[in-house]
């Protein structure tokens, strides 16, 4: 058994703006189960915060329970992280968020994490639009207990020794709609090509960014019953279209085709440019996405891709007004100004 | 690209970059593991069946394989694969028992061998056990040939050499030593049903300059000179020596002068440094020893007075490479340089020279009076007479000679049976999978992070008295051990199962070196430049899969693997297996 990862790199591994590999965004190896979907999202992370040149130290990687949960030890291993109680990881988010706007909250959680135990937290951090991405690793399975059918499992779906699924799943996309999120999208594990963009996207959207990707549980839910497997998922699942993110440096190079794609400048200043592929589907638009969904629904097909995305988003910070400054950047002249102040704002209340 | 041919063993061989290098093919990784694994007499003669000398070698070796290791590519230094196969030879039991055993019964034919040395050497060993009766002539008074005459005891003590000819000539060979063969016509004349000439390249290089003539008493030729000290003619030389030439016979030139008498030695050499043909260890050898090498120096006449040498007139020159990389050497300008000698050695090559063989034998000599040679049968255009070692294509060195005579015993032995020499018997190949248990392999796959041990020497006041005492101590059993860790094994082959595959990119993830990639298939230029992390070494393959479902495929670039397993470990469905692939060039007797 292997317990760690060779020390040995590619000699040609690209540098990024900061002049650091991929290598310098791994974490340590995994303990997950060999094949899980969940190692090819922290792969993905750690593909898109390489290519954006983030600060590793300018991240903080946050979880709550469960074989997901577990994931960030494996991705940017010189981040911050913190791994919270089961399903409360959008709280302690809320709480470090507040403290200190300049931080990239990464946000990673399961379906139990998220649509059981978690589902009040995530609803409320979706409606107060949190700037954060928030990471579902979705195999429709509570994996660390043996994999029992999770709130997401689709009715009729079987894990691999369990009976059909009786109870109606809970769509996380759909939900966060609902709730007010203002960037939704869907991806699989096994599709990197369409999750790295997305992942950047929802890093350079400014308030709450679900990603809810589809992750098959190897061992205990990617048989031929599940509607969650590798095989299921490859077979049915339909894309509302392509994204390219363009970073704010980088010069666009591509050529785009009129009326099907569209550009969409981020809050950081960078861009992403949206093939439509559905025809039906105005991303822009909450509505048709609400109704996309439910048609995909309707049809047993799983949609991917970028759902929803409010371009005029005002994510918490703008709402409630917050400080700029870290709050431990704040000295005690910044936190009691005084006596003068004090009379000031005592006298605006009369 | 079309999907790889694992089945073709060439692929996997190739892999394996050390055993490939290796003129021999010697299946370094196996022999490694069991050094490691301090089985020390097995690892002995998994050496012997494929290089004959493990103990000379280990020593003395050119050592293709090392750069050829993959650990340069992705650390820096290779594995000491040759001073590892001398810690085999130094540790191993007695192995008298395990060698071939020599049938009493001989099976009526009948081989000659001219020149004792490692080409001839090799075929002996071949073809006596398969019952062969071998007549050896050498001009020597013992076996070796070049490795016992110019190759000094400081590297390669008389011991070691004298166990492992002494191996062959146990076997019932019949050698005749101290005996100059002046005519093949005679030794054709003794009916041999095929004869061997492994006679190296014995002829040594001279400079005709400016004075040569009247410093002839105080000049000679580095390989003449060498074996002159070899054998006791010669044991001392003049204080101020100069050796002119870059190769490895002027290292050897240098050093020994500075064990009988001389003081002040120099290396002069025509070229830049890092042009010079000797390896770089037997320059930092040198250098240890403290002889300066003076680079860009053309030799330009030798300076006599009262009829005695005085010293050397030299040319400083600037290399310059035009676009090809061809190089010229343009002489700077500056005065000449004269250097003070008492002795010069002349060591700037050596050739072939076969005035003993008569033209008139139905050989073949091409325009340089080399015999034309049959590269893959080493026979000559006279069926009977088949060539090896230096004597076949010009100066190599020991471990290509060997590889030379293996082959040369494969086709004697189809000759003396009927069969064409042609039909050569293919290697020996298997691949079979090294799995223990979920995450376990049968090799030890972890990846050692240390840097390139280094062989202990001898003490450089007692090594310098005396031209005998070996100047290399070589690994202890426990250094040996930890370079041993440092080989990646890869001979372990990722073997991958296309049919198996979920793609759910687990083994992409993982590698640490980036070398697997799932992506649309297309021209392998093209497809270079779209994996995982680039792919620029050309000389490295890719091994493409067949089609997925996706409609992709897998592509995995050999040039950075580890071949650490992890891709295997973490693989759902075992698409991915670690297997060991053991490859053995067939020999004499062998079908394949």
């Amino acid at each position: 058994m292997s317990y760690q990862v060779p020390k040995f790199r590619h000699p040609g591994l690209p540098l990024n703006e900061l002049g650091y590999t991929k290598a310098d965004y791994e974490g340590a190896i995994s303990t997950l189960c060999a094949g899980c979907g969940h190692d090819s999202i922290s792969g993905a992370i750690v593909r898109a915060c390489h290519e954006m040149s983030i600060e590793p130290h300018k991240i903080a990687k946050l979880s709550g329970i469960g074989c997901s949960s577990k994931a960030p030890t494996y991705f940017l291993g010189n981040s911050h992280g913190f791994n919270a109680v089961h399903g409360r990881m959008p709280s302690v988010v809320t709480g470090a968020a507040l403290a200190n706007r300049e931080l990239l909250y990464m946000g990673v959680s399961g379906d139990g994490d998220t649509a059981s135990i978690g589902m009040g937290q995530f609803a409320h951090a979706a409606r107060r639009n949190l700037n954060m991405v928030y990471i579902v690793m979705n195999n429709g399975c509570y994996g660390l207990t043996k994999g029992q059918d999770s709130a997401t499992a689709d009715r009729g779906s079987a894990t691999k020794k369990g009976d059909p699924n009786i109870y109606s799943a809970i769509d996380l996309c759909g939900t966060a709609l609902q709730m007010g999120a203002t960037f939704v999208a869907r991806s699989f594990s096994g599709d990197k090509e369409q999750l790295v963009p997305l992942i950047k996207a929802a890093i350079s959207h400014r308030g709450f960014a679900l990603i809810d990707v589809v992750s098959p549980c190897v061992t205990f839910n990617n048989n031929p019953q599940s509607t969650k497997s590798y095989e299921f998922v490859r077979e049915h699942s339909e894309a509302t279209g392509t994204i390219d993110f363009v970073p704010l440096k980088k010069e666009i190079t591509a050529e785009y085709q009129a009326g099907q794609s569209y550009e969409v400048t981020m809050h950081d200043g960078s861009s992403i440019h949206l093939y439509k592929v559905d025809e039906t589907l105005d991303p822009f638009d909450r509505r048709s996405a609400i109704s996309t969904l439910e048609e995909h629904r309707y049809t047993g097909n799983i949609l991917t891709g970028l759902i929803y995305m409010n371009k005029d988003s005002r994510d918490l910070h703008e709402v409630m007004d917050t400080s700029q400054r870290p709050l431990n950047q704040l000295d005690e002249a910044d936190l009691c100004p005084g006596n003068k102040m004090l009379l000031n704002i005592n006298a605006s209340l009369r | 690209m079309k999907p790889t041919d694992i089945k073709n063993p060439e692929y996997f061989h190739k892999v394996v970059d050390c055993q490939h290098a290796c003129p021999a093919h010697t299946p370094v990784p196996e022999y490694i593991r069991l050094i490691a694994a301090g089985r020390y007499t097995e690892a002995y003669m998994v050496n012997w069946h494929s290089n004959v000398f493990p103990g000379i070698l280990g020593r003395t070796c050119d050592r293709p394989c090392e750069p050829a290791c993959r650990r340069v590519r992705v650390e820096e230094e290779p594995v000491a694969i040759c001073r590892l196969k001398r810690v085999a030879a130094d540790n191993k039991e007695n192995i008298t028992a395990l060698l071939p055993a020599i049938p009493k019964k001989k099976n009526g034919k009948r081989i000659a061998m001219i020149g004792a040395g490692p080409a001839s050497l090799t075929v002996a060993r071949d073809l006596a056990p398969l019952g062969y009766s071998i007549d050896i002539y050498d001009n020597q008074f013992a076996g070796g040939g070049m490795m016992r005459s110019q190759i000094p005891s400081f590297r390669l003590p008389v011991s070691v050499l004298d166990e492992e000819v002494n191996y062959i000539l146990s076997m019932g060979v019949a050698a005749t030593f101290d005996v100059q063969v002046d005519s093949l016509k005679e030794i054709l004349n003794k009916d041999y049903d095929a004869v061997f000439v492994g006679t190296g390249a014995p002829r040594g290089k001279g400079l005709n300059l400016p004075g040569l003539e009247d410093a002839m008493d105080n000049v000679y030729l580095g390989i003449d000179w060498l074996s002159s000290v070899a054998f006791e003619h010669t044991e001392s030389i003049g204080r101020r020596v100069i050796v002119l030439g870059g190769g490895n016979t002027a290292m050897d030139c240098c050093r020994t002068s500075r064990r009988v008498g001389g003081e002040d030695v120099r290396v002069v050499v025509r070229s830049p440094f890092e042009d010079m043909k000797a390896s770089p260890w037997e320059k930092a050898d040198a250098a240890h020893e403290g002889i300066p090498i003076y680079n860009n120096h053309v030799p330009k006449e030798f300076v006599v007075e009262e009829g005695k040498l005085k010293g050397m007139t030299f040319e400083k020159v600037e290399a310059i490479y035009d676009d090809e990389g061809a190089r010229s050497l343009v002489p700077t300008g500056e005065d000449l340089v004269f250097m003070e000698a008492d002795d010069v050695l002349m060591a700037i090559g050596q050739e072939n020279a076969f005035p003993w063989v008569e033209r008139d034998l139905g050989i073949e000599f091409d325009k340089w009076e080399m015999p034309v040679v049959n590269k893959e049968t080493f026979q000559s255009t006279n069926e009977k007479v088949f060539f090896g070692g230096d004597s076949a294509f010009g100066p190599e060195n020991i471990i290509t000679a060997v590889a030379h005579g293996h082959q040369a015993a494969v086709s004697i032995d189809l000759f003396c049976r009927g069969e064409s020499v042609q039909d050569r018997p293919p290697p020996h190949v298997t691949l079979a999978s090294q799995k223990m248990g979920v995450h376990e392999w049968s090799y030890d796959n972890a990846v050692a992070v240390d840097e390139r041990y280094i062989v202990p020497m001898a003490p450089l006041a007692e090594t310098l008295k005396d031209r005998k005492v070996e100047v290399e101590l070589g690994f202890d059993a426990a250094t040996g051990y930890k370079e041993a860790e440092r080989c990646l094994n890869c001979d372990a082959q990722t073997v991958f199962d296309e049919v198996r595959c979920i793609e759910c990119d687990a083994c992409v993830d993982i590698c640490p070196t980036d070398c697997i990639s799932f992506v649309s298939n297309g021209e392998e230029e093209e497809l270079r430049a779209r994996l995982a992390a680039p792919a620029n070494n050309l000389a490295q393959d890719l091994y493409v899969s067949a089609d997925l479902p996706t409609m992709r495929v897998m592509v995995k670039d050999e040039d950075v693997c580890l071949h650490c397993g992890l891709c295997a470990e973490r693989c759902p469905t075992t698409a991915w297996d670690m297997q060991k692939f053991l490859y053995n060039v067939s020999q004499a007797g062998e079908r394949g």
